[in-house]
Parts: C-alpha cells; sequence; structure tokens
C-alpha cells in the first residue's frame, strides 16, 4: 500500500465570531480523522454547510480569523520534510505552498487577474516556487502547458478572451506547473457544461497520474467522483460518516447518508421513482446529539439519538460512522445494472 | 383541443457594444412549439450556456419581447409592454420558479412576506383569514405548513424549503403553467430530489404545466414528457423525452448524452470523450439547416449536404 | 428599540463617544429654548468678559452672553444642517432607486437632469439668491436652496446600488409576488442603499453648515439670526483675536469640532450596525 501523503487527526476547526454581544461558535470541522495516500484521487463529497470547505481550507493551509484549528493535526509528508500546517509558521507554509501543496479553485476567473495576461499570473505564482527566471522559466510553462494541450499564445491572452473550458485547464496548468505533490481541487468544474466538464476532469485525471500527485477532490456531485475519485469520503454536519473505495461507496454504501445520496442520483434509461431525502442539513452551531443524521435517518434508533458513533472499519479500506451498518442496504436504483456485480 | 402556450417562430438578437464594433448576437432562432392546455406536461428545454434556454424563458415570461415571431398564452400575445392590470392578470396565470432559493428571497426580509403579498394580489382580498388560508393551502401542496414558515427567515430554512415555498408562492394564483429555470442546480444534492419529485406531483396532481429548464438530462429523463434541445440557439432536436434521450440523433444531442457522468462504472475512471463527436457537433453551429420530423414523432435538424 | 441601543453602547466604543459628545451638543442646544436672554438682543450685559463663573462662556464685544448666544446658534444650525440632509436624502433616494430600477429613458432623464446640478457651481447661485431675496432669505429658505444641489453625487452612488440589486432574483421574484414598484423600492431595496443614506447624511449636514459657515463669515445672510456662521461673523468684524477676547472664536470652535465629531462616531457605528452584512450576521446567517 502506497504511503500516506497528508494524516489528519482528530482535527477541529471552529469559527469564533463575536457582533455586538451576539457570540458564536459554528463547529464547522469536529473531530475528522483521516488520511490521504501519495498518488491517489481522494473525493470529498459534502453538502453546502456541512464543513467541507472548512475543511479543505485548514489542508489547504489557509486558516484565517475567525477560522481557527482548536484540536488535532494535519500533517503532510512532503519531499523537502515533514509539516504540520495546524501549527506551521507563515514562513513554514509559504516554503511548501504551490511547489509541494496547490490548488485548483472554483472560479477561474477569481484566480487569474482579469488585468493581467496570463504569463503574467504564471511568473507570479510559479516563478519563486520554481526558482526559474526569464527564458529557462518561459519554455518549462509552455513545456507544460502544452501537455494540457493548450497553445503557447495563451500566455499572451488576457482571461476573458479564453472560454470557460480554456480558463479552467489554464488554473489547472497553474496549480501542476510546479509538479506539487499534493493538489486540492475545490469544485474545479461545477461552473462548466457537461462536454467541458468531462473534458475538464479527464485532464486533472490524465495530470494526476502523470505526476503522481495526490489530489483531493471536493464536489457535492456524486456522478463526478464515481468517474474520478479512487476513494471517496461523505462529510456530514462536521463530521467524517464514511469513507471508502468508490466502488463500494456507490454499489454497497454502509451508512445511511451515502445509500441516500447515491439512490437520489436519476439516471438515463430509468424512471423508477427517486426517493428524496426529508429534513434540513443541522445547524452547526446546534448541532443535534448523538449521531448529526439521526434526525433525517430512516434506520434511526434510541441509541443513535444519544450515542456518537464512532468510525468502524467494516470493510477493505472502508469505514463507516454508523451504530446499524449492517443493516444499511443500496436503496432503489442504486444496484448495479445487471451483470457487473454478479 | 386548446392551446394553453404557443411560440411560434420566435428569435431574439441582442445588440452589444456601443458605437463602435456593435454586435448582434443571435440568442435564440426561430423555436417553435406549444403546450397544450388539457394534457399537463413537463416540457424541458436543454441546452449549456449560451443555448438560449434563459432568454427563451424570459421571453416566455414577458420579461424580454422577441425580435422576431410571437408568443401566444391561450391566444393573447405576451408583451412586455402594457397596464398594470394586464401584466397581473397574465402574472396570475405564468409564474416563475427561481434558480437559486437563497437569492429568491430578501435576506432581510421574512419568506412568507412574499406569499403574502402574492395572496392579496392575485386573490384581490385583504381578508387576513383568506390570506393566511391561502398561504397554507399552497404550502400544503409543497409538503409545508404556515405554521412551520411562519416567522422564519431566509436564512433559517435549508435550500430545499425555500425552493419549496417559493415553488408554493408561485401556486397562490392558481395557474395553468410554470416556469422553472434551473430549479435545482443550486439545491442541495440530499434536497434535489424532493424538488423533482414535487414538481412532477405538480403534473400529475394538481394538473399544472411546468416548462423546465436544464442543463441536466439525467432529471430532465427522469421528469419530462417532451423536450427540445437547443444548441447555440437553435433547437436542433425535439419530441417526446424517453424517445429523444434513449437514442439521440443529432449530434449534439449525442455528444451532450456522451458526456453525462454515469455512475455505472464507478471507480473505473473511463472519462474520454469521442473528439470526433465534439467535432461533429461542433461542426454544425451556424449552419441553418431545418427541422424534419422522424417516422418515431421526434423532430431533428438535417442539413444539406449532410 | 431599546436593545439596540444597549447593544451599541455596551460593544461599540464608538458609538458610546459619539453619543456622549453629540448628547452634549444636543442638551447644549436645546438649552436655548429655555434661554433666560434673547439672542437677538445686543448689550444686555458688559461686553468683553472672559469666561468666569458669571458668564460661563464670557460675553462678547456686542455685550451677549456667549453661552446663551451659542446655544441658540447650535440650535439653528443643527436643525439648518438636518433640515437640508433630511430633504436632500429623500431626493437622492427618490432619485436614485428610480433611475437604477426603472432603467431605461428615466434613468437617462433623471442622470441628465442630475448631472446638470452636478456641474452648476453652487456658491455663486447662493449669493445670486441673497441679493435677490435679501431678508426674505430666512434659514428655511437657504435650507431648501441647498438640499436642492445637495443630492446629485448621493443620487449617483445609490443608483449604482441599485441597479446591482435590480438584477438579483429576489427582485424579479417580488414583481412576480405583485408587488408595486414602489413597495419593491422601499421594501426590498431601501435597506441595501441605507449604509450610504447614513453616511452622506453626515456629510451632507457637514457640507451644509458649512456653506452656512461660509456665506454667514461673508455676511451674505442674516447676519442677526444667531448660527455658528454668524457667531464667526460678527467674532471676525470685532477683531476678536486683535483686541484679545479669544474665548469669542476658541470656544465656538471647540464646540464645532465637538459636534462633527460626535456625528462622525456615530455614523461610523450606526452604518456598521444596519449594513446587511453585518445584520445578517446577527441573525445567524
Amino acid at each position: 500500500m502506497a504511503e500516506d501523503i497528508v494524516k489528519v487527526e482528530g482535527l477541529k476547526a471552529y469559527y469564533q465570531m463575536n457582533y455586538f454581544g451576539v457570540s458564536r461558535e459554528v463547529r464547522a470541522v469536529d473531530g475528522i480523522t483521516m488520511t490521504v495516500r501519495k498518488g491517489e484521487v481522494y473525493g470529498i463529497a459534502g453538502e453546502s454547510s456541512s464543513g467541507k470547505t472548512s475543511f479543505i481550507k485548514v489542508l489547504a493551509a489557509a486558516i484565517r480569523p475567525p477560522l481557527k484549528v482548536v484540536e488535532g493535526s494535519v500533517k503532510f509528508d512532503f519531499k523537502n520534510g515533514p509539516i504540520d500546517v495546524a501549527t506551521a509558521t507563515p514562513k513554514q507554509i509559504e516554503a511548501v505552498r504551490w511547489k509541494h501543496l496547490s490548488y485548483i479553485m472554483q472560479g477561474s476567473m477569481s484566480v487569474l487577474n482579469p488585468v493581467r495576461r496570463i504569463g503574467r499570473t504564471f511568473h507570479d505564482f510559479a516563478s519563486r516556487p520554481m526558482g526559474l527566471t526569464g527564458k529557462a522559466f518561459e519554455d518549462r510553462v509552455i513545456a507544460h502547458l502544452a501537455r494540457l494541450k493548450l497553445p503557447p499564445d495563451v500566455l499572451k491572452a488576457y482571461p476573458h478572451e479564453l472560454s470557460g473550458g480554456m480558463r479552467q485547464r489554464v488554473t489547472i496548468g497553474l496549480a501542476t506547473v510546479c509538479h506539487p505533490e499534493f493538489i486540492i481541487a475545490d469544485e474545479p468544474t461545477t461552473a462548466l457544461d457537461v462536454v467541458v466538464q468531462k473534458e475538464v476532469l479527464s485532464l486533472i485525471r490524465d495530470i494526476q497520474k502523470e505526476m503522481n500527485a495526490a489530489v483531493v477532490f471536493v464536489t457535492h456531485d456524486m456522478s463526478v467522483h464515481a468517474n474520478v475519485a479512487d476513494r471517496v469520503g461523505i462529510i456530514y454536519a462536521g463530521r467524517l460518516v464514511e469513507e471508502g473505495p468508490t466502488r463500494d461507496m456507490f454499489f454497497a454504501p454502509k451508512h445511511p447518508y451515502t445509500a441516500h445520496l447515491v439512490a437520489s442520483l436519476p439516471r438515463i434509461g430509468d424512471v423508477k421513482q427517486r426517493p428524496a431525502l426529508e429534513g434540513r442539513p443541522p445547524n452547526l452551531a446546534d448541532p443535534p446529539q448523538g449521531c448529526r443524521f439521526h434526525p433525517r435517518c430512516p434506520l434511526a434508533v434510541d441509541k443513535c439519538r444519544q450515542d456518537v458513533p464512532p468510525m468502524e472499519q467494516v470493510g477493505p479500506d472502508h469505514r463507516t460512522a454508523c451504530w446499524r451498518w449492517q443493516d444499511v442496504k443500496p436503496l432503489v436504483g442504486a444496484s448495479a445494472p445487471s451483470g457487473v456485480m454478479a | 383541443m386548446t392551446t394553453l402556450l404557443d411560440v411560434r417562430d420566435v428569435s431574439k438578437r441582442f445588440t452589444m457594444g456601443g458605437i463602435f464594433g456593435r454586435k448582434t448576437v443571435d440568442a435564440v432562432m426561430d423555436a417553435s412549439f406549444s403546450l397544450s392546455a388539457e394534457n399537463p406536461e413537463i416540457f424541458t428545454i436543454i441546452g449549456e450556456s449560451g443555448s438560449g434556454k434563459t432568454t427563451l424563458a424570459r421571453m416566455i415570461l414577458g420579461l424580454e419581447d422577441p425580435s422576431e415571431g410571437e408568443i401566444l398564452f391561450r391566444g393573447k400575445r405576451v408583451s412586455r409592454y402594457g397596464g398594470r392590470a394586464e401584466k397581473l392578470a397574465f402574472m396570475s396565470q405564468v409564474q416563475p420558479v427561481f434558480q437559486n432559493p437563497f437569492e429568491a428571497f430578501n435576506p432581510l426580509k421574512k419568506v412568507e412576506r412574499y406569499l403574502e403579498s402574492t395572496a392579496r394580489r392575485f386573490l384581490q382580498t385583504s381578508d387576513r383569514a383568506a390570506i393566511d388560508r391561502a398561504m397554507d393551502e399552497a404550502l400544503q401542496k409543497v409538503g409545508l405548513s404556515l405554521k412551520e414558515v411562519r416567522g422564519r427567515f431566509p436564512h433559517e430554512m435549508s435550500g430545499g424549503q425555500l425552493q419549496r415555498c417559493a415553488i408554493a408562492r408561485a401556486l397562490i394564483p392558481n395557474p395553468p403553467l410554470l416556469i422553472a429555470d434551473e430549479p435545482v442546480s443550486m439545491v442541495d444534492a440530499s434536497l434535489r430530489m424532493s424538488i423533482v419529485n414535487l414538481l412532477k406531483s405538480l403534473r400529475d396532481d394538481l394538473k399544472v404545466s411546468v416548462i423546465y429548464i436544464t442543463h441536466d438530462l439525467a432529471t430532465a429523463y427522469y421528469i419530462s414528457n417532451r423536450l427540445i434541445i437547443m444548441q447555440r440557439g437553435r433547437i436542433v432536436e425535439m419530441g417526446d423525452a424517453r424517445t429523444v434521450l434513449d437514442n439521440p440523433q443529432h449530434p449534439y444531442s449525442k455528444l451532450l448524452k456522451a458526456s453525462v457522468l454515469s455512475t455505472d462504472d464507478a471507480g473505473d475512471g473511463k472519462l474520454a470523450t469521442d473528439p470526433e463527436m465534439v467535432k461533429a457537433a461542433g461542426d454544425l453551429v451556424g449552419q441553418a439547416g431545418k427541422l424534419v420530423t422522424k417516422p418515431d414523432g421526434r423532430e431533428v435538424r438535417v442539413y444539406a449536404g449532410v | 428599540m431599546f436593545a439596540v441601543f444597549r447593544d451599541l453602547i455596551r460593544y461599540n466604543v464608538e458609538f458610546a463617544i459619539g453619543l456622549v459628545l453629540v448628547g452634549i451638543m444636543v442638551i447644549f442646544a436645546s438649552l436655548s429654548f429655555f434661554s433666560p436672554v434673547d439672542p437677538s438682543m445686543i448689550y444686555m450685559a458688559i461686553p468683553d468678559q472672559p469666561p468666569s463663573a458669571q458668564y460661563w462662556f464670557g460675553t462678547n464685544s456686542r455685550g451677549q452672553e456667549l453661552f446663551w448666544q451659542l446655544s441658540a446658534a447650535f440650535k439653528n444650525s443643527l436643525i439648518f444642517g438636518i433640515t437640508v440632509a433630511v430633504l436632500s436624502r429623500i431626493i437622492s433616494i427618490t432619485v436614485g432607486l428610480a433611475a437604477g430600477y426603472l432603467g431605461g429613458w428615466v434613468d437617462r432623464v433623471l442622470m441628465f437632469i442630475n448631472d446638470i446640478f452636478v456641474a452648476v457651481p453652487i456658491f455663486p447661485i447662493l449669493v445670486l439668491f441673497y441679493f435677490v431675496l435679501r431678508n426674505n432669505m430666512d434659514s428655511f429658505t437657504m435650507a431648501l436652496i441647498l438640499a436642492c444641489f445637495g443630492w446629485p453625487f448621493d443620487a449617483r452612488l445609490i443608483r449604482s446600488v441599485a441597479l446591482g440589486l435590480k438584477h438579483r432574483e429576489f427582485t424579479r421574484h417580488a414583481v412576480f409576488a405583485g408587488m408595486s414598484t414602489r413597495k419593491v423600492l422601499l421594501e426590498e431595496h431601501l435597506p441595501y442603499v441605507m449604509p450610504i443614506v447614513f453616511s452622506t447624511f453626515m456629510n451632507n449636514m457637514l457640507w451644509s453648515i458649512g456653506m452656512e459657515v461660509t456665506l454667514a463669515v461673508l455676511g451674505f445672510t442674516n447676519i442677526n439670526n444667531p448660527t455658528i456662521g454668524t457667531v464667526l461673523y460678527w467674532a471676525n468684524s470685532h477683531s476678536a483675536m486683535v483686541v484679545g477676547v479669544w474665548w469669542w472664536i476658541v470656544i465656538p470652535v471647540i464646540l464645532i469640532v465637538m459636534t462633527f465629531l460626535g456625528l462622525f462616531l456615530l455614523a461610523v457605528s450606526m452604518n456598521e450596525y444596519i449594513d446587511p452584512r453585518s445584520r445578517l450576521r446577527r441573525m445567524g446567517a
């Protein structure tokens, strides 16, 4: 088994705020333990305000007030030495950022400065970490862009002159030009059209394989995870509720929430009634007791309302936090097409 | 059989730019279709960004006037202009459901405010009890109740609940037609199906027709009766939803279907799109062609010399 | 309402200081309602007395007690400033919101008028009005004239916010909920421009009182009506600093600084409070 690139242990990150005497503590990340291995794509799924955004902020070492790491560690094992970003100094983080740890963001427009040519942006981001300047730097960038099937001309273009798909490919190029060991991709295809989305996803997959980088891929779209991730982790209300190999997560989920997410995906060629999950995601400022999913869970029993279920090993590489995982059955429509699961 | 909505050869051209470099963009070209008043259906408009689907919806809602052609609702022409009374009368028949439920409600105002205003205006009553009854009835239809909603602010509800409130509000005047522009794209995955199922039950139980605008082929297949696929302003394929999506014939429709991410082979990492397909679809952009009816009832755009 | 006040005082130092300063000035100004002397009369006291237990702020060369003189002057000037600010805010909100929301020719016409008012030099016009109206030029007339010139920049500012609000989905939602244009503007959009209205209210008061001082010092107003400007006018015409009656200048200036500082702090802290983003955070969004 491959070595770990990052080990997250008991991570708790809260937002602490105070407005005119209304003080609030939002437990955005509440005890997450997981690892990402070298060279794999780890998919993180979760709804809005599930804490997944805060979690990747911590992973990306972008911890700024009011977000605060309260407990736990995030230990990276980079080529230039280990680092715990939960406690590292800004200077230490600066040393790994972009060269070892980079990210692909959702809105390509917000990364690319609209009044600067793409080439300048590349220079700003990558020249220093790579330790190259002038012609040598430019040659490396052009060679890298060629891998992404982008012509060298894009360096002279302004962001608005490119199409959405091209821009997203440029940001991927920007994130990968230094050959980082760990890349965080935060909803990189959400704003794209379906045809382009597929192209961009296969591009991310290809370049990841080629560079053997670890990618943490964040999106709420389960069908994207099905196609790019090696392993998927599901975050619900600030906690990791299930984690496992992609195939198992789709065809043999062991947490009722995962089962629902998978079952609710409609498919072309299938008009069976899809179940809908009732209720609303919990408020992280005031989460329910016990298992946080219990108010919406069809399997909930008294135990679920009182005690927090621990992460349990339920199969090779497969963990879940549910008291009744043995009773979780794949729901309607989630079964594999005939012949596949024989 | 009477027609509810008749879209006749509608085109919309936008003029961009100022004194220099005036550019025209054809957002919608020669779109025609009609909905019948007797058979409520979910009519889906599929397209990517820039396909003109939103412009078409805006024209049906009377927010934009077609450059050519006309849109008739119950035989009356839909227009941006006209008196307030006329507009209110139209709005009581055709109501929109917006894309982002968090945007559709003013975050500083209570949710019920929109429902109340709708009831007051369109039922023309100022009797508190009657307004409350209308609100509660509408909310019951979407699986909520006035008790749950009263006094709450948008941020106190989930995206799914808010979207249901928005649909309940649209239902207050009992409109025969709803226009839903990407109503689930901003709703969380676990809540999405409840909205989609709701649209379905509106058609089946309340006999409301829905024009469902989306880029998602899977939900379109799941709920719609008929659909049109638009590419850069032109309808390229139109017909029964199942017939078209099971076996698309226009190259662009084929490409769209091929681009849908399937979960059937989850974990296998199959992603490549056939470049031939992308090229075949891309080459047809800008060519006029014409819609031809096929034996199975669908219409497909065919091109001279292809 | 009371709870809002309590929270502001407790958690916002700026607000507390501002409230104290403005409170002092408002009490001071309203004392003039109980003034034992008529501030327009002269030689009611011994002239040129320095501040003492008998004459708190001293007396001026015209034999007026400065305490009561200034009290009346601040009352008049504050009322004047508030009148101008309120009137011009009403115009700028109406024009800004309507132009931004309605757009099209309404926008073009309103902004054309707006730009004319921006371009016209206000000072010569005020002087012209003074020469035409002479003694009919009371402070209310002047407030009206200033209000007519004090709105265009702020209207443009409000319009730019309204333009953004117009394309928010909740605006369209409100229209399809049958709300009238007036209701959309006043109930949906107004809360979003309130921070601008508040901060420009303050600026506008400052500007109009300053304008009044300028005119008064030059003698282009009714100089028998005590205002901050006319107090300085008389001090200047009696060469107060030269003859050593320093309190005639220094005390009004200190009071003016206190007033403006107080108003400024209040505006800043209230602004933070009514800002939609901060409101939403307090609501728990």
